[in-house]
């Protein structure tokens, strides 16, 4: 890319940045291909849709139709949404299996209730966390965005997308969002450890709450959580100290001892009376 | 756009209710051949809106004695299967437009992809 170090969605809104340039990357560079591919797969896995049946999926941000042909694949039934042309006429031309459309998912998904058994999303999500018109206001679109999607979910559904969160406050917004709209679940982050493979998941159950299934690479750890310290509320007084010893005590004593005696200074030699308390006098 | 789509979609535009179903204008139809899954099919079949598929595939010409009624036990009717996944998934919109029959609001369909943008006044 371009802008490799920059967020794509801070230099146009996505009907914009999607242009016939940038659309064409997605159906000739190989390595977005097969990344694209291997998300696709996994938000499929995290899914957990009943096995051996053909389902009817929503994928919104389809784009070039990478993810929906993973869906093809698997023998799943889908509907594409994409906001900007120039990746819908990409996956024209690599003639996807599955029916799409043109539309921006912060205005709703319009479709009728419990249309779908799934919703897979690769990379789209954050799109919407942005103001790009006056008009905007990026809560009440997710907002529109989720209730829509809720309802179009038949129960027991899930909806799985992948995002690239801005910070921490931006994945605040959109997961209370979806709390909001009536959804349950959370964040699956596969690799926490590793900062290239590190993927953020949005996992939401529709109407049945479901368990939350691990990251992957996750498990070191949980291990390493037990010989950690565990968080206490307690404020820590010594925090500045930085290997320094805790004053007044007998290592500060010594330590003080040995510094003045250093300096060529008068010090009373050590003893095992150094440092202790006297007891105490009425 | 296959007619399982439009059976599925509504308009969206702020005020309307309902917005069920969309009527078609189509300039151009397609019949494209789709691998028959008769699993897919009688699980969707349910979900379908059955007058709305039939009124569509009236309205593009492909109806193809699809009876106005739901068959009972559809399940074990192949032929009648067939007759559903013809209508739902190989017959295709390429060009014209969908029209909200609440609001008037018409969607343009280019390419076999209906628009379904809303202006800033319609959200």
């Amino acid at each position: 890319m371009s802008s490799s170090c920059r967020r794509p969605e801070h230099s146009a809104p996505p009907d914009v940045f999607y242009n016939e340039d940038e659309a064409k990357k997605y159906s000739q560079n190989s390595r977005m291909i097969e990344i694209q591919t291997q998300m696709s797969e996994r938000a499929v896995e995290l899914l957990n849709l009943p096995e051996g049946q053909p389902c009817f999926l929503l994928d919104v941000g389809c784009g070039s139709g990478l993810s929906g042909d993973y869906l093809s694949e698997e023998g799943h039934y889908w509907v594409g949404v994409d906001i900007s042309t120039a990746m819908l006429d990409v996956a024209l031309d690599r003639e996807v299996e599955g029916d799409l459309l043109l539309g921006d998912m912060g205005q709703g998904m319009p479709f009728r209730p419990g249309t779908f058994d799934g919703c897979i999303s690769i990379s789209a999500l954050q799109w919407l966390c942005n103001a790009d018109k006056k008009t905007h206001s990026p809560p009440k679109r997710l907002h529109t965005f989720f209730s829509s999607l809720y309802s179009s979910l038949s129960r027991g559904a899930r909806a799985v997308f992948q995002l690239y969160p801005e910070n921490s406050e931006q994945l605040e917004l959109i997961t209370s969002q979806a709390m909001r709209a009536g959804f349950t679940g959370g964040m699956v982050v596969d690799y926490p450890n590793s900062s290239k493979a590190k993927k953020f998941f949005l996992c939401l159950f529709a109407g049945v709450s479901g368990v939350l299934p691990k990251g992957l690479g996750a498990e070191a750890v949980d291990k390493s959580v037990s010989n950690q310290v565990q968080f206490s509320g307690q404020r820590c007084r010594y925090k500045n100290m930085k290997g320094k010893s805790v004053k007044k005590g007998r290592d500060w004593i010594m330590e003080k001892k040995e510094r003045r005696r250093r300096q060529g200074r008068d010090v009373r030699p050590d003893s095992k009376y150094t440092g202790r308390q006297r007891r105490p006098h009425f | 756009m296959k007619l399982l789509t439009h059976n599925m979609l509504t308009s969206h535009v702020k005020g309307v209710t309902k917005g069920y179903p969309l009527l078609i204008k189509a300039i151009e139809v397609k019949v494209n051949e789709v691998e028959f899954n008769p699993t897919f099919v009688s699980r969707m079949i349910p979900k379908l809106e059955w007058s709305a598929l039939v009124q569509a595939a009236e309205e593009l010409g492909h109806r193809q004695d699809l009876p106005s009624e739901l068959v009972a036990d559809y399940e074990n009717n192949e032929d009648f299967l067939k007759k559903v996944h013809r209508a739902m998934l190989e017959v295709e919109v390429i060009e014209g437009c969908l029209q909200c029959p609440e609001s008037g609001r018409e969607f343009p369909i280019s390419k076999g992809i209906p628009n379904m943008l809303l202006n800033e006044e319609e959200v």
